[in-house]
């Protein structure tokens, strides 16, 4: 309250607070306007022909059966990613967390995938998995596994949530070893004396107090999986065989861009716009309700 | 090279605002967008400078906008924003959609009617010409980079089967036949690199839409859409379902290797790993660059009890077309109906077909290859345009005008990956590709207002 009073009048606090307003407004409110409005209309690609239609490209939407399975799809995938980067990330976590010679070195390392493109990042499981040219993909061939992700939806869908996951495990490897760092080493020790042992005292101590941590990067990773991983798909599967691997964000790609359809694309951005709305602010309410306990 | 053109491209872009159309020297500026990498990319700057120095009152600025899709999305958004470039270079499935875009385009005929420049369209090779024409024949877009689907074949594996390697299948049941006596030799030492006797790029319009073509069957009615917004697709006829489940049967046996979509399976063939590919014939530079064995082109094989005089088969590639701006001049018009002219004379034609491996598209641009000896040097450079000139153009030929048929392709590939999986035959994957592809067709003419 009192911090008010510092501001004579009301020119100074406009001004301060009016570029960070006109940057949200031009940058993010305006298109996200744009996006609602688009996805009422049914209009051809040049904006020659624009006619309202109410919710028929919501109800085209959500009609599609395979609408229906891109969002069951999606939401698989989202999950798969999120529980292999986690993982994963925990585990290299908690080694390098420990007193090891030239731990610098390997807590760079392990953070480095975070800085390479997507698309790069895909050339170069590109090079490992693709069953003709990639080193693991004709090992696999030659002894006797079937493997072609351009022709296996189950492979297809694991070489992406793969893909995608190794990208993650960086950005989730940092989160973790801060929260480990700040586990108290006071209750560690407590634990110790009364002899709770490596995975027993991990189990009852370490990860509960790891939890906000977990909470914060479920929801980072969910988001990071719906939307970041559109270059990674793109690259490597394009989405196929068949649909096997269309999340949303490949769809409204597809649609969009490729397919120019731009009222159905709208559709779907708004769509995938609640959803981030919904998960922030399940976010939000959580994190907060911990910190006010 | 790649490099140097995306550098060349960055560096112009600021130039390019699209409101000043003068150049340095005071000329006249021409912007067009392309989507040509490597030789291609080179190419385009060689006429661009050319041109440049041919006349003193315009030059061509090219600049590489990224893929086919990604020009055409380009050019739309440009233009909504008053911003379009003169010329874009539009690939041929996006026709459909750029010939609904009403006043965001200047057609050909109606840039010549309206600066004067002669441009006639009988100069065009038919097959080329047919496909950017209205119905009455009238020019749409300018014909550039065009190719047409070719069987390519390696020598080596053919001999190595104990098949003549000079003389390719001309017959789907030839095919079917050569495929197994490779197959048969596949891990001897002969047969080397061989590791699947055959492969195809660019699946849906090769072997289902070129393979329409040749035997005179309906891709779609209303004349393959030519005639009208409402056409309705048709490729599920009992010609067409019998190529799929041969398709699908070859998989099955180990003859066929699908590869994946579009051009993904190119490398297929020029790494030595399939002996028979079928493809664009513009990858014949690709070829050239990267096989280490005896190859050749041939035409794409037929099946006589469909159809025993196959008929030409239909173009791919890409057109250019002229777009509009609130404010561009008849001066720059004209420049642009220049240019275009330019495109067509025999030596610029000729020099772009021999460097790129696209065909000519005007008669001159042939015969002047034909003179100065193109087809000795390169036995098989004219397999393509033979097989484009081949019997009389039927509705069934001349093309595809469907809005949206990229889209359609892709759900052919989904439902055709589904098939090759064994989740469904090829009758139920050709069928759904029509009931999902008409919906499609319908959605297009709704949003145009058709």
């Amino acid at each position: 309250m009192e911090r008010r009073t510092i501001f004579g009048g009301h020119l100074l606090p406009i001004a301060l607070v009016a570029p960070q307003f006109l940057l949200t407004l031009i940058f993010f409110l305006w298109p996200a306007g744009q996006a609602v409005w688009s996805s009422l209309t049914r209009q051809d690609p040049f904006g020659l022909h624009s006619q309202f239609a109410g919710f028929d490209n919501f109800v085209e939407l959500f009609t599609d059966s395979l609408y229906r399975d891109s969002i069951g799809r999606t939401a698989l995938f989202m999950i798969a990613v999120s529980a292999v980067s986690m993982s994963l990330a925990l585990l290299l976590a908690v080694f390098a967390d420990r007193e090891i010679r030239g731990r610098i070195i390997y807590r760079t390392l392990l953070i480095s995938p975070y800085a390479i493109a997507p698309a790069m990042a895909a050339v170069l499981w590109i090079l490992l998995l693709q069953p003709r040219i990639g080193i693991v993909g004709v090992w696999l061939n030659r002894h006797g596994v079937h493997w072609d992700y351009h022709l296996n939806d189950y492979q297809a869908m694991g070489v992406i949530v793969l893909a995608s996951a190794w990208k993650q495990v960086s950005y989730n490897f940092i989160f973790f070893l801060a929260g480990l760092q700040s586990v108290p080493r006071a209750v560690l020790e407590a634990a110790r004396m009364d002899g709770a042992r490596g995975w027993h005292r991990f189990r009852t101590i370490t990860f509960p107090l790891l939890a906000p941590t977990t909470f914060f990067l479920v929801v980072v990773n969910m988001v990071y999986a719906a939307f970041d991983t559109f270059g990674t798909i793109q690259a490597l599967t394009q989405g196929g065989p068949g649909k096997a691997t269309e999340t949303l964000m490949v769809k409204v790609y597809r649609d969009g861009v490729v397919n120019l359809d731009i009222g159905s694309s709208s559709a779907q951005s708004v769509v995938l716009m609640l959803g981030v709305i919904g998960l922030t602010a399940l976010q939000f309410r959580f994190i907060g309700r911990r910190r006010s306990t | 090279m790649k490099r140097r053109t995306l550098l060349a491209a960055s560096a112009a872009t600021p130039l390019a605002s699209i409101g000043r159309a003068r150049g340095q020297a005071g000329k006249l500026q021409i912007v067009w967008w392309h989507a040509m990498t490597g030789v291609n990319a080179d190419e385009i700057g060689r006429l661009a400078r050319a041109f440049g120095e041919s006349q003193p009152e315009a030059e061509v600025l090219p600049i590489f906008k990224g893929g086919y899709a990604d020009v055409l999305t380009a050019a739309i958004a440009a233009w909504r924003a008053d911003q379009a470039p003169h010329l874009v270079q539009i690939f041929e499935v996006g026709t459909g959609s750029m010939l609904a875009a009403g006043p965001a385009t200047k057609q050909v005929w109606k840039l010549a009617e309206e600066t004067g420049v002669v441009l006639d369209p009988s100069i065009y090779i038919p097959g080329v010409r047919g496909y950017y024409s209205l119905t009455d024949g009238r020019l749409a877009s300018m014909p550039f980079n065009s190719s047409t689907a070719v069987m390519w074949y390696n020598k080596d594996a053919f001999a190595a089967a104990g098949l003549d390697p000079e003389k390719a299948p001309a017959t789907w049941s030839d095919v079917v036949s050569s495929a197994r006596a490779i197959k048969a030799k596949i891990g001897t030492p002969e047969m080397g690199a061989v590791k699947s006797p055959v492969t195809s790029s660019w699946m849906i319009w090769v072997q289902l839409e070129q393979y329409g073509a040749i035997h005179d069957l309906p891709f779609a009615t209303k004349a393959n859409g030519f005639e009208g917004l409402d056409a309705e697709l048709k490729f599920n006829g009992p010609a067409q379902v019998k190529q799929w489940d041969r398709l699908l049967g070859m998989a099955k046996e180990g003859l066929y290797e699908y590869g994946g979509r579009d051009t993904v399976p190119d490398a297929l063939f020029y790494s030595g790993q399939a002996a028979i590919a079928f493809g664009s014939s513009a990858g014949r530079g690709q070829i050239a660059a990267n096989a280490k064995f005896k190859w050749a082109a041939a035409p794409l094989p037929i099946d006589p009890e469909i159809n025993p005089n196959p008929i030409n088969s239909i173009i791919g590639g890409a057109s250019l077309w002229t777009m509009t701006t609130k404010q561009r001049s008849v001066a720059e018009y004209k420049a642009i109906a220049q240019f275009l002219k330019f495109l067509g004379t025999p030596e610029q034609d000729a020099h772009f077909h021999q460097t790129t491996g696209y065909v000519p598209v005007t008669f001159g641009g042939y015969e002047k290859s034909k003179a100065d000896g193109y087809y000795e040097k390169q036995p098989g450079a004219d397999v393509p345009i033979k097989q484009l000139a081949r019997g009389t153009m039927t509705a069934n030929s001349r093309g595809l005008r469907l809005g949206r048929l990229s889209e359609i392709r892709n759900i052919l590939y989904e439902e055709t990956e589904k098939a090759l999986q064994g989740q469904q035959s090829g009758k139920e994957a050709l069928d759904n590709g029509v009931s999902r592809g008409n919906r499609v067709l319908r959605e297009f003419q709704k949003s145009v207002g058709g």
